[in-house]
């Protein structure tokens, strides 16, 4: 069969099961209610008065657990590049015999190249994620797993969780701060991180929730991001990871110019979009470009005396820095940024985390995402039907992440992709991209320092922009332009073998990862 | 005209390139790519050439570390490498 976007996808997948082709943004949202779904299957548990639940050895936890072969086991990742649990845990799990796991974690980073390993011992069957970077997204591309990897967006995780497509047995949740009891946060502790809430999710809806911490406090340990009620055990560790390793730098403002001369064009286009005023809700990623159009926009607020409603997503110090200049006046935290956002997260009242169920879940009653008016996202490639890549980089190889990208951009009001228009002379604007993670019929306009190009489909945007000294092309126009200066891109050689599926936020396959042939 | 000293041009930063320039008799260029395929790394060394007739240079060898230059990168390095490579 072939979906929407004319993806060609078997019916039928061994050891995922049936395929449900993407039908269009809130095709399936539309429908849900005919579906009769329900959230249950979470194993009843029980806990009686005095009961111990502090162990030094993970290993006699992981007994206790139930854990068996081919278990699903969840972690959170945000302590991204330094973490230091996951790998601390396939360990003891590979050093215990445990065979056929199924990985199912927020994301992968760089800290997890490891994996593979232990998918060539068996210790793990299945991986289920947002991201994969470095040695794993190779090895995976090169066609080295019997069953595809299965990609979410953090919005469609949280709906497979609930809905019980991902059946969590054993939930690791790193907690920087917890007390004898389980009560967990990320924003007190030596490996701080900020936001637990990928891991509010996984503890929600697993059968077994195992708590490692680095810093045990006295009861009660508050703020309470994860409850006492539902964790079953707490294991002491030395060291849970390194905080200096979450933003890797990545909040600094760019000083790329070519990164700047977008930004100020996104921020113009903001301003003249309709979308821009006040009470206006803003999402910007955390990188290069994205956070650059977060700095010219706040300036055109200040200028206009515009205050925002909220700031929402991954939060990194630069927006913390924006509202505290006045410009917003709530921020909706999923996942810090930085080592610099924890401290507001702790003392602001205004800095709320919230779980990636409540942040971009399509099958609930209402994700916050859902009220987003303007939404910056980056590309890695983007075609001229506006289809957006930003998992599979320019040699085939998987290496980035879904994150929120398709989540926000079906949400917002207002989708800007900012993107060079070429990176070392690969251009980013394409015919066809790789790998839709972000189909084009979300996207709303893209910005490259070269021109501007308005999905044609929105006709109302075109006519904001006219007569405001804004220069839009057609996208076909764009990327001839393009094309002149960075001559032919490579072509890579793909085989038939599926590496991996591209979930969409509602459950279908929208995309493949295909083999790369070397 | 012969390059008479070694010389070099440009940086291995993304989007740029290296160019060394050696003595020799004869033209001899090698380009290898971090981001292109065998192909274009053939585009580069024709590239490379068309350019050393045009400054007249009959005699070099051309050592290039590209990093995804543009050709108009491509042709300055060469130029200032060249610059640098004759007395």
């Amino acid at each position: 069969m072939k979906n929407k976007l004319g993806v060609k996808l078997p019916d039928h997948i061994d050891g995922i099961g049936k395929i449900l082709p993407y039908k269009g943004p809130f095709a399936r949202v539309r429908g849900l209610k005919k579906e009769g779904l329900t959230t249950t299957g979470v194993k009843m548990r029980s806990s009686l008065p005095g009961k111990k639940k502090v162990f030094k050895d993970l290993k006699k936890v992981i007994e206790l657990s139930g854990l068996k072969d081919g278990g699903t086991i969840s972690f959170h990742h945000h302590l991204r590049n330094g973490d230091f649990l996951l790998m601390n845990v396939m360990k003891v799990l590979d050093e215990m015999g445990f065979k056929d796991l199924i990985l199912s974690p927020s994301s992968l980073t760089s800290a997890h190249q490891g994996i593979v390993d232990y998918v060539r011992k068996g210790v793990v069957k299945r991986i289920c994620t947002s991201g994969l970077r470095g040695e794993l997204g190779k090895f995976i591309s090169k066609g080295n797993m019997e069953i595809p990897v299965v990609i979410r967006s953090h919005g469609g995780r949280a709906r497979a969780i609930k809905s019980g497509d991902v059946k969590i047995d054993v939930a690791f949740i790193g907690a920087p701060s917890s007390d004898r009891e389980g009560n967990l946060n990320g924003v007190r502790g030596p490996s701080a991180c900020g936001s637990l809430g990928y891991a509010m999710v996984d503890a929600e809806y697993a059968d077994c929730v195992i708590a490692v911490t680095d810093h045990l406090v006295d009861y009660p340990n508050t703020p309470i991001s994860i409850p006492q009620y539902q964790v079953d055990y707490i294991v002491l560790t030395d060291k849970l990871g390194n905080p200096d390793k979450i933003g890797s730098g990545s909040t600094r403002l760019t000083t790329n110019p070519v990164d700047h001369i977008i930004a100020e064009k996104a921020a113009k286009l903001i301003f003249n979009s309709g979308y821009f005023g006040n009470g206006m809700t803003f999402q910007t990623g955390a990188g290069g470009a994205s956070l650059a159009v977060a700095k010219y926009v706040a300036d055109i607020m200040e200028a206009k005396g515009v205050v925002g409603s909220y700031a929402i997503g991954g939060i990194s110090s630069y927006i913390v820095d924006i509202y505290k200049r006045g410009l917003f006046k709530k921020m909706f935290d999923v996942q810090s940024f930085d080592k610099g956002v924890v401290s507001s997260l702790l003392n602001n009242e205004d800095h709320l985390e919230i779980s990636a169920d409540f942040y971009a879940n399509p099958f609930n009653s209402g994700a916050i995402i859902n009220n987003l008016d303007v939404v910056v996202l980056a590309a890695y490639e983007i075609d001229t039907d506006f289809n957006v890549n930003v998992l599979v980089d320019s040699h085939g190889y998987a290496q980035g992440a879904s994150g929120g990208h398709s989540d926000t951009s079906a949400a917002a009001k207002l989708t800007v992709i900012v993107a060079p228009s070429f990176r070392a002379r690969i251009p980013t604007l394409v015919d066809r991209v790789n790998t839709i993670i972000t189909p084009g019929e979300t996207v709303d306009i893209l910005v490259t320092e070269r021109g501007i190009a308005v999905n044609p489909k929105r006709k109302d945007l075109l006519e904001n922009f006219k007569g405001k000294g804004l220069n839009i092309i057609d996208i076909c126009d764009l990327k001839k332009k393009v094309d002149k200066i960075t001559l032919k891109p490579r072509m890579v050689e793909f085989g038939d073998k599926i590496c991996g599926l591209i979930e969409y936020r509602d459950g279908t396959i929208i995309d493949t990862i295909d083999q790369v042939i070397e | 005209m012969k390059i008479s000293k070694k010389s070099s041009a440009g940086s291995l930063e993304s989007s740029d390139l290296m160019v060394y320039l050696e003595p020799m008799d004869t033209i001899k260029v090698e380009a290898v790519s971090s981001v292109s395929t065998s192909q274009h790394q053939k585009e580069i060394e024709a590239l490379v050439k068309k350019e050393l007739k045009k400054a007249g240079i009959t005699g070099a060898y051309v050592k290039v570390q590209d990093n995804g230059a543009l050709n108009l990168t491509i042709k300055a390095r060469l130029k200032t490498a060249i610059s640098r490579g004759i007395e």
